[in-house]
């Protein structure tokens, strides 16, 4: 890590230390990719091929893994699968060969559809209430806004858990257990707080000059937020959708506790697919690889606004 | 019990201040802007005080009844603040802060050790430097159950690459690297995931500290004629220190909640060598049903972070005014 020598100056480093940088800077990033990497080969391995020792890095790719998590799959005996007629798609054929039949779709897609459902209910509901909020901190004269946006954020330094109990009873009464509407407010609640810390941010730094304008124009006020402040924040309004659209896809804790069946979301699920003879984990990694997809490509959409979102808004970049 | 006015805070002052001057606000017609501000405001602080705030209450009346949740038709009777003495003369539960402690310090400090210098390194500028960073932010994006699950893939003695690669390089055959099995090795399990899933979040706002010093102060050392070793103490760790700090109470706060990675890794075993706070809780909450006892240990864990960030606030404004 040695800085530059005296002949450049420190603003501009040397181009030997810069190559020294950017190798460890690589090897890191490297090794890091090395599990995500490895997720996705066991996806395509073949069950056998997932457990084999040494661990195989060359293998025949097989959807298996795949199928296996849209489907469970009962035993039969090889006569009764020789006795059945032609398989249709490659599933069936590589159940058979396992000496299985599909017996019918497994929960994941409507657990993977449960995740859609409130990560994407939630976020809407956040980002509109966000902005309103947000709104209404940045425009005008609050009475106690540092004390209320201190609470607001407040709200997300609670353990989950600490309030998983008063929430489950709370749903209990109010017949919100296990329901897809029961999530979606509660991880609505969740990222209200980092909806309006951010938006915050960003219509502050939208000149108010522009709506005093159009409101000297004859804009009412609430015009005014339509037509020439919404527009305005859209970067910031998409940027926040993706974070709170990122901690509602990525939650465990509350989903674990208050969801068992119906509204259950795909974290929760993923680790409790079991196969044959323990866990079937080229299905596990299928899994876990359709789940990442969304995330990378939000991953390197958002790498700009990444900072703000992940400290509220409290370093900007 | 509030961190009161933090640095975080600052900027809701000025705009505040900046508000829309009365003399505009006669032309406006329409609701007027007190309405429109409370409008606007009231359904998030509602949405959140029905949801956060209200349970959290309701969490400090139970915890001083005996109230169970898988009776809900007992009888509830107060009892002082006896779920209080046993939680706090509770071995169990000393136990489960002393791990979680353990955890917070661990992790905390291999991820600003490998993120600040990791950001250092990123800081020169080098040829692709962009790309690489954002490599680099994949694990910290992903859910924390998830990427539980699959390390626990990775760490099975027999069939994983992390056995596999440990026994290559040390000689150790693969059944002896029993990371999750064993007593002394589950912890550094979880802290070597949680260190390569968060190291890159530390990295990002250390970054962000070091992009923040003004060139001309390196210029002015070199004209004084400073060592690069001078220079680094002197003036990028100082004025790096205050996001440092940031990432580290940010960090801190959600390693005091860890329970997602924990739960899927080890869920608090072998024994209960890994089991942490909220680990212990969610067991006296949905295992053993003792409602009225764990939500006074939720109480208890919630002061206890509240009183240790507002401390450690306090220590970063004072760091950032000087």
């Amino acid at each position: 890590m040695s800085a530059a020598n005296s002949a450049h100056s420190v603003v501009e480093p040397s181009l030997n230390s810069k190559r020294i940088a950017g190798t460890i800077v690589v090897l890191y990033a490297l090794i890091t990719l090395i599990p995500l990497v490895w997720i996705f080969l066991t996806s395509i391995k073949s069950p056998p091929d997932s457990i084999s020792y040494p661990p195989k890095i060359v293998f025949t790719p097989s959807l298996e893994g795949y199928c296996n998590l849209f489907t469970t799959r009962t035993r039969q005996t090889p006569d009764y699968i020789a006795s059945l007629p032609a398989p249709v798609g490659t599933c069936d054929e590589v159940t058979r060969k396992r000496n299985m039949v599909i017996a019918g779709p497994s929960n994941f897609l409507p657990r993977f559809v449960n995740s859609l459902v409130i990560a994407f209910g939630s976020t809407f509901l956040a980002v509109f209430l966000g902005t309103l909020a947000a709104y209404g901190f940045s425009r005008f004269r609050v009475p106690l806004a540092d004390d209320l946006l201190f609470f607001i954020l407040s709200t997300r330094m609670m353990p989950p858990i600490a309030v998983a109990i008063p929430i489950y009873l709370m749903y209990r009464e109010l017949g919100l257990s296990d329901t897809a509407l029961g999530m979606i407010l509660l991880y609505t609640a969740v990222n209200v707080s980092l909806a309006v810390w951010l938006l915050k941010g960003f219509i502050d730094e939208i000149p108010r000059e522009y709506e005093e304008a159009a409101m000297i124009d004859g804009y009412t006020r609430l015009q005014a937020f339509r037509k020439v402040v919404l527009p305005q924040a859209t970067t910031g309004i998409a940027a926040t959708a993706i974070f709170c659209l990122i901690f509602a896809w990525n939650e465990y804790a509350f989903a674990a506790l208050l969801t068992s069946g119906e509204a259950q979301t795909a974290p929760p699920f993923i680790p409790t697919i079991i196969g044959e003879g323990g866990q079937d984990w080229p299905a596990v990694a299928a899994g876990t690889t359709i789940f990442l997809i969304p995330i990378l490509v939000f991953t390197i959409l958002l790498r700009k606004q990444l900072l703000r979102g992940i400290t509220f808004g409290a370093v900007r970049k | 019990m509030t961190i009161s006015h933090s640095s975080i805070v600052e900027k809701a002052a000025d705009a505040t201040a900046r508000a829309t001057p009365a003399s505009l606000a006669r032309h406006v017609r329409g609701l007027s802007d007190r309405a429109i501000a409370w409008l606007f405001i009231a359904p998030a602080i509602t949405l959140l005080l029905a949801i956060n705030i209200f349970p959290l209450i309701w969490a400090v009346y139970l915890s001083f009844t005996n109230y169970r949740a898988n009776r809900p038709n007992a009888p509830v009777q107060g009892v002082g603040f006896g779920n209080y003495e046993r939680v706090l003369n509770d071995p169990d539960i000393w136990q489960a802060m002393q791990t979680t402690a353990h955890f917070v310090f661990w992790t905390i400090l291999l991820q600003t050790v490998i993120g600040f210098a990791l950001a250092y390194l990123i800081d020169r500028k080098f040829r692709g430097h962009a790309f690489w960073t954002t490599i680099i932010l994949i694990p910290m994006m992903l859910s924390p159950a998830v990427v539980g699950n699959f390390w626990r893939f990775l760490y099975e003695p027999q069939i994983g690459l992390f056995a596999y690669a440990v026994s290559l390089v040390s000689g150790i055959p693969t059944s002896d690297v029993q990371m999750l099995g064993n007593v002394s090795l589950a912890p550094w399990a979880i802290i070597i995931v949680d260190t390569w899933m968060w190291t890159p979040y530390v990295m990002l706002i250390c970054l962000a500290g070091l992009r923040s010093i003004p060139d001309y102060i390196y210029e002015a050392a070199e004209v004084d004629r400073a060592s690069p070793w001078r220079q680094f103490w002197s003036i990028t760790v100082p004025m790096a220190l205050p996001f440092i700090m940031l990432a580290v109470l940010f960090r801190g706060i959600e390693n005091f909640k860890m329970f997602d990675m924990v739960t899927l890794l080890t869920g608090g075993g072998p024994g209960s060598v890994t089991e942490v706070a909220s680990i212990t809780l969610k067991r006296a909450a949905f295992e053993s049903w003792a409602t009225g006892r764990a939500s006074a240990f939720a109480i208890v864990l919630f002061v206890a972070v509240f009183g240790l960030a507002n401390i450690y606030v306090k220590a970063l404004n004072k760091v950032k005014q000087r």
